[in-house]
């Protein structure tokens, strides 16, 4: 099943819609590797508040995912980890270590807001949404934001 | 011991069929009496077993039922399968030991979720994992 991908001034929501194959959580890492890139996105949200189970082959994917996007430059938050599935995870002793966690997506929200301030970043949430996608976009994005990212 | 209700075999043949078996198990469990955080518990169990499956032997099966011990209700989960078997179980059973890219936190993980938990194994013939849990 695929996860859609929403923006959201300078961040990214991906909202998990059922419960994922292995198959559909390597997906959407390749998918918000892209678009962090295309949507010069500083921040990700990912919802994960169906999922009836997270195993060790999610929690790995999910620390893997907020990783690559941290090297792509943006900082990711899970959110929505429900209280069964969070105990579970206590139980087989695993972590979210270095992964943002916040309780829904409101808090996701501030989650990021806060450490962008932190972190002396401003998320970029000019109303000139998505940067076009004609070839001279990277050009555009470079003056705009004074540094290419892709 | 006793088995009640009828057994329900999972194939397990990919990753998707992961997601099956440990819906099965919820269900199962919960049709059972167990409550609170007990089938997710259950079904989280089931989610590494079966991925030892997918990962070490390719393709096997799970096989969950309802069993009954004296007035304790329970729910039974055997994983097995014909694959290259485990030469060193208690090493297999170390927290964060593993063979291939897993966390290795799979086997004893499931232990931890269960209240037993059985393993057999022998290279070249394949695996046995059998787990139960009881309703409190």
């Amino acid at each position: 099943m695929h996860v859609p991908i929403l923006k959201q001034g300078g961040y990214l929501i991906a909202t998990i819609q059922s419960v994922l194959s292995d198959a559909d959580l390597l997906q959407l890492r390749d998918d918000l590797a892209g678009r962090v890139g295309e949507f010069r996105s500083r921040g990700v949200i990912i919802d994960v508040t169906v999922l009836d189970v997270i195993d060790s082959f999610a929690t790995r994917t999910l620390r893997g995912v907020a990783h690559m996007l941290k090297l792509r430059g943006a900082d990711t938050v899970i959110v929505g980890i429900q209280p069964d599935v969070a105990f579970a995870m206590v139980q087989l002793g695993l972590t979210l270590e270095g992964v943002g966690t916040a309780l829904d997506l409101e808090e996701g929200l501030a989650f990021l807001s806060a450490k962008a301030k932190r972190g002396g970043l401003v998320a970029w949430t000019g109303g000139a949404a998505a940067p076009p996608s004609s070839p001279k976009a990277p050009q555009d994005n470079v003056n705009k934001r004074g540094r290419g990212r892709r | 011991m006793s088995t009640f209700t009828e057994e329900y075999s999972v194939p397990i043949k990919s990753a998707a069929d992961i997601v099956v078996a440990r819906q099965k198990g919820r269900a199962l469990a919960v049709q059972l009496g167990f409550n609170g955080s007990g089938p997710t518990m259950i079904a989280a169990a089931i989610s590494e077993v079966a991925r030892n499956i997918v990962n070490h032997a390719k393709q096997g099966e799970i096989v969950l039922s309802g069993i009954l011990d004296g007035g304790r209700l329970g729910i039974q989960v055997i994983a097995r399968d014909e694959g290259p078997g485990i030469a060193n179980i208690e090493q297999a059973m170390q927290y964060g030991f593993s063979s291939n890219k897993g966390m290795g936190v799979g086997l004893p993980g499931a232990k931890w979720l269960m209240d037993e938990f059985d393993i057999q194994s022998q290279v070249g013939q394949g695996t046995r994992v059998s787990m139960r849990k009881w309703v409190s």
